[in-house]
């Protein structure tokens, strides 16, 4: 999913709020919502890539305006609601006004590739695909090259995961990109290294 | 499927909302409270940054634990009594020298190697990191206090998948040859993530 979220190297942005001494929580409520998001995940009510995606679902205005854990209440409220564990109306009557949800998820996909195999050091090219659900491609990697430095086990494919698709695990490579080639002439120099999985790449001969 | 945005009138505080979810949890018989309670302790007392000091304390002091720390992040750090959640399926430790500077960001969310190098701070989860240090590496760096001579690359860690990452930092010369003990005091988070150096 094109969406909101996807940050990386999007321009305007001021400088990061960094203090030596840095929280990482501000407020009981937020640490609250830290322990019961995880604690559905371990009560089976949802999936991380679940999580992380109706995350990705708030309306745009909502996502850019809200602090972190306001993000992570509004993904735990609006799956707890698509699971049938409350309704949107008792939701917001017992909290005694709008709870804003995220947006509905369009459908998942399962792997685009059979099992394959990178080395180390082979030049590859991230695929053109655009879909509608999760992914954890970030849009500033669509369509470029870098060179596949190693490969890490295989993990469960979010693309899939995300919205109860089935797929076979597999495992990222990482790729590393010149930040010259991401943004030609627009950035400091530097390697970016992302973690991409099988299906979104395509080796280049 | 419901409309999800059509109701009118003004959003309930925050806390209310948080509080309606904890009842729809109690009602499930999920002892959120019970939860909320253990998970205080673990942010505050098991998952901090001081777990993640221990490794590179060790790492400096202890070659062969260095080599395998590179080799299996997360069966080394169980050597010291740290474990990670299940999601975190492997642990990288990026070496830094005189030459070479790693940070470590999730462009998408906010992940990160918490058990170990604690829960991430604010400004790392916020819109700004998130969107610039992939694309201005150095002037980010700069502006949080680390200004890196020219020569020195940076490599910037994007974390896309179930692979967790942690910087291994360069050992400050003056502490070669202290105790592990003391070391362990000189480690920041934030130089576990690659915004300092020590």
């Amino acid at each position: 999913m094109d969406g909101i979220h996807d940050l990386g190297g999007r321009q305007g942005f001021g400088p990061v709020r960094h203090s030596p001494q840095a929280q990482a929580f501000h407020a009981p409520w937020e640490k609250r919502v830290n322990a019961m998001y995880s604690l559905a995940v371990r009560q089976g009510v949802f999936n991380m890539d679940e999580y992380r995606h109706a995350i990705e679902r708030m309306e745009p205005r909502h996502y850019m305006s809200a602090g972190y854990y306001e993000r992570s209440l509004t993904g735990l409220a609006t799956l707890l609601i698509e699971k049938g564990l409350v309704s949107r109306e008792e939701l917001e009557r017992r909290a005694q006004g709008a709870f804003p949800l995220a947006l509905p998820a369009a459908p998942g996909r399962s792997n685009v590739t059979g099992p394959t195999s990178f080395n180390p050091g082979d030049r590859v090219r991230v695929r053109a695909d655009s879909i509608p659900g999760h992914i954890r491609m970030p849009g500033y990697i669509r369509g470029k090259s870098g060179v596949v430095v190693s490969q890490s086990p295989a993990y469960p494919f979010p693309d899939a995961q995300a919205h109860g698709v089935v797929a076979a695990d597999e495992p990222t490579c990482d790729v590393r990109f010149s930040s010259e080639a991401l943004w030609p002439e627009s950035a400091d120099r530097a390697f970016v290294h992302v973690g991409v999985f099988h299906s979104y790449l395509e080796r280049i001969a | 499927m419901s409309e999800h945005n059509h109701t009118p009138g003004s959003v309930a505080p925050v806390e209310r909302r948080v509080d309606a979810i904890q009842s729809v949890l109690e009602e499930r018989g999920m002892k959120p409270a019970e939860f909320i309670e253990q998970a205080n302790h673990l942010v505050e007392e098991q998952w901090v940054p001081r777990n993640g000091a221990h490794v590179v304390a060790r790492a400096w002091t202890d070659a062969a634990f260095r080599q395998r720390l590179f080799a299996n992040g997360r069966e080394a750090v169980a050597e010291l009594g740290l474990s990670m959640p299940p999601h975190h399926r492997h642990l990288v430790a990026l070496e830094n020298t005189a030459t070479v500077h790693n940070v470590i960001c999730c462009t998408l969310c906010s992940c990160t190697a918490f058990t170990i190098i604690g829960l991430p701070p604010d400004w790392y989860k916020d819109l700004e990191y998130r969107a610039r240090v992939v694309r201005e590496s150095r002037t980010v760096l700069r502006e949080m206090g680390l200004a890196l001579p020219p020569e020195v690359e940076i490599r910037v860690w994007d974390t896309t998948a179930d692979t967790r990452y942690m910087v291994l930092p360069v050992q400050p010369p003056r502490s070669i040859g202290w105790p592990e003990e003391k070391l362990v005091e000189l480690v920041s988070q934030d130089s576990m993530i690659g915004v300092a150096r020590l």
